[in-house]
C-alpha cells in the first residue's frame, strides 16, 4: 500500500515498507519501494547535509524539492547496514522540504530521492565519516 | 514506561508553518550490545503523523538509523496564526506519544 501513488487523497493510514526498510542492499530498496519505476539523477533536489560528519551517529539532513507531482521523498545511505533511512509521504498540505538527523556507520553516499506518480527522481552526496555512529 | 510528550515550535511564514519537533526516543538499532554483551532490542520510531487542523498534511515512516532523540523538520502550506498542528509518532513496541502547537 505504502508505494501506491496518493494523489490527493488524504490517507490517515499506511502500511509500513517493512521490507523496504528491512533490506540490506540498495537495489533491494529501490525494488521494494519503486518496483519499475525509472529513477533518474535531477538537479532539482536540494539535499543539504555536511561533506564530513564528525560524529556518524548525529548527522543533519535536509531535503526539499521544487519537482511538480512530488508525492514523497526518502533518504538512503547506501552503507548503512539498512540503507533506507526515512520515507516522507506528502499532501497538497505540506512543502516538499523535511529536515532530520541520521545515523552513519562510516563514510557513505547519501541519496534523497523524490518519487512522483511516473519517475523516481534522485540526488546524492558523498559524506564523510570520522567517527561511526551505529554503536549509538 | 510512560513517552515523554513530543516538543514543538513553529512560526508562519508568509502562509507557510514552519514547524520544528524534538521526540524522546532511544532509537536503538537492535544490533548494539550491553555491557554483558548482550544485544540491545532493536526500540525505534517506526511511524509520524503531522495534522493541522486535525487534518493529516504529511506522515513518515522511519527506519533504525533515525538519531536517538529525533529531531525532525517539516513545513505546512496555507497555514495562519491560531492554527493547530499536532505531531504523534509510535514505535515498534507499540509506544507512542504526541504533541501540539498553537501557532502565533
Amino acid at each position: 500500500m505504502s508505494v501506491i501513488a496518493l494523489g490527493a487523497i488524504p490517507l490517515q493510514v499506511f502500511a509500513r515498507a517493512t521490507k523496504a526498510f528491512e533490506a540490506t542492499k540498495l537495489d533491494s530498496v529501490y525494488r521494494e519501494l519503486f518496483g519499475d519505476l525509472p529513477i533518474v539523477e535531477s538537479s532539482d533536489i536540494k539535499l543539504d547535509i555536511p561533506d564530513i560528519a564528525e560524529n556518524g551517529a548525529v548527522v543533519p539532513v535536509t531535503v526539499a524539492t521544487t519537482i511538480a507531482g512530488a508525492e514523497a521523498i526518502y533518504v538512503v545511505i547506501d552503507m548503512n547496514p539498512n540503507p533506507l533511512s526515512a520515507s516522507f509521504k506528502l499532501t497538497q498540505f505540506s512543502a516538499a522540504d523535511v529536515s532530520l538527523r541520521v545515523k552513519m556507520g562510516k563514510s557513505s553516499m547519501v541519496r534523497a530521492l523524490v518519487k512522483t506518480p511516473s519517475t523516481i527522481y534522485m540526488t546524492g552526496r558523498e559524506v564523510k565519516v570520522t567517527i561511526g555512529g551505529c554503536g549509538g | 514506561m510512560e513517552s515523554r510528550p513530543v516538543k514543538m515550535r513553529g512560526k508562519v511564514v508568509n502562509g507557510v508553518a514552519e514547524i520544528k519537533v524534538l521526540m524522546e526516543h532511544p532509537m536503538e538499532t537492535g544490533t548494539r550490545r550491553d555491557e554483558a554483551g548482550a544485544v540491545i532490542p532493536a526500540h525505534f520510531i517506526e511511524q509520524v503523523t503531522c495534522e493541522h487542523n486535525g487534518n493529516v498534511v504529511l506522515t513518515a515512516e522511519w527506519g533504525t538509523s533515525v538519531s536517538k532523540n529525533p529531531y525532525f523538520a517539516f513545513k505546512v502550506n496555507q497555514a495562519k496564526a491560531g492554527d493547530t498542528i499536532k505531531v504523534s509518532w509510535t514505535d515498534n513496541l507499540g509506544e507512542s506519544s504526541e504533541g501540539s502547537l498553537a501557532l502565533k
